[in-house]
């Protein structure tokens, strides 16, 4: 009954110790590794015939590629093609977390921040270091618009700065917000409806209400998953597209 | 071209069909060329996709925007608080800053400037 409980993470075995710190097989990496393998089978499993006409599961392999590809080419031109694996990997594993975790009883590792925020994270330092090692000092002028007075430079420059390090907390907060929330939603309604079957022939009645709810709720949860991966994929090509052409 | 007349004559209809068949193919061949030819023109203008297939995601996208902003000014305030002990200044100075980052970043993501460009067009040198 309690809607935060299943967020809950439990430990299975412990792997090693890092310094008095046990890193354990967690739930969430159980899921992750789920996660993957389901991946891995679709995407092994599509390219195995190579038909020119594709099969089913080839082509959601084609589209899903052709997707993430488009995406990328439109936000951060063709030379932004080169972190189309990286992009990629995140909407797929992204995707895949999001629709495992709607599936009752199983876990949504994307409702942590901390797996949020590795990933935003992940995006960040790539545009970060791609941008100082192809374009030098010269990705600082990203920083700098051109044709401003020289009076209100400096502060511009700070708002800018400001902006492109407010990146990583919207771009993760936002992901793992609407999972939580979503998740969240959903278990409370579920719980009304065990409640409400409490009481008897009215209460039957009453329930189902909220089981309607869950039902087209459960709907909308499914739109978010989708959503939520492709907005964290296409923010992150609109971020890469700063790292390939700094300061217009 | 006495060869098809010949085929005409004992293939019948297949190799006219393999000839149709390769014949589309390169139809397919060329239009696929063309479309991808077209692709680079396309998006080497710095145009935004449209990243907001619905209200709900368009509106939390914005929110969080902004709150992002404002957070992130204030933890860089209160860290140069603590560091240099300058206490209220950073958390006011930074707090401001965050605000206008969040209204900036809120104005790029519904479009209404452009991305790292906060001048008029035409302005630009």
């Amino acid at each position: 009954m309690d809607p935060i409980h299943q967020f809950e993470i439990k430990n299975f075995f412990p792997i090693v110790h890092i310094g008095g710190v046990e890193i354990a097989f967690t739930n969430s990496a159980l899921f992750m590794l789920i996660a993957l393998a389901l991946i891995l089978a679709l995407m092994l499993g599509a390219t195995r015939s190579r038909a020119l006409v594709p099969g089913r599961l080839q082509a959601v392999a084609e589209m899903s590629y052709e997707f993430v590809a488009d995406t990328l080419r439109s936000s951060a031109g063709p030379e932004g093609m080169k972190f189309f694996p990286l992009v990629f990997s995140i909407f797929m594993f992204i995707l895949v977390l999001n629709v495992i975790g709607i599936i009752p009883y199983a876990f949504t590792v994307t409702s942590h921040i901390i797996i949020t925020v590795a990933f935003a994270l992940l995006v960040f330092l790539t545009v970060m270091i791609y941008g100082f090692w192809r374009h030098g000092l010269r990705f600082l002028k990203l920083f700098v618009p051109s044709g401003i007075p020289i009076y209100i430079l400096p502060l511009v420059t700070a708002i800018e700065v400001l902006s492109f390090f407010s990146r990583p907390v919207s771009h993760s907060v936002r992901l793992f917000a609407n999972m939580l929330a979503g998740h969240i939603t959903l278990k409370v309604f579920g719980g009304f409806v065990v409640m409400l079957a409490g009481f008897g022939f009215l209460g039957w009645l009453g329930a189902a209400l909220p089981l309607a709810l869950t039902t087209v709720l459960t709907a909308l949860e499914l739109l978010v998953a989708l959503l939520q991966a492709y907005v964290f994929a296409i923010l992150s090509c609109i971020y890469l597209n700063d790292a390939v052409h700094p300061g217009h | 071209m006495g060869d098809d007349a010949r085929e005409k004559g004992d293939g019948e209809d297949l190799p006219a069909d393999e000839a149709a068949l390769s014949a589309r193919f390169k139809r397919l061949g060329e239009r696929l060329g063309r479309v991808h030819a077209d692709r680079p023109s396309e998006s080497s203008s710095d145009q935004r996709p449209a990243a907001d297939p619905s209200a709900i995601a368009r509106g939390f996208r914005l929110s969080t925007e902004f709150v992002a902003g404002v957070v992130v000014g204030a933890a860089i305030g209160w860290l140069l608080d603590r560091w240099l002990g300058i206490s209220p200044w950073g958390m006011i100075v930074f707090l401001l800053l965050g605000f206008a980052a969040g209204v900036l970043n809120v104005m790029r993501a519904a479009g209404v400037v452009a991305s790292n460009t906060l001048d008029p067009p035409g302005s630009k040198q």
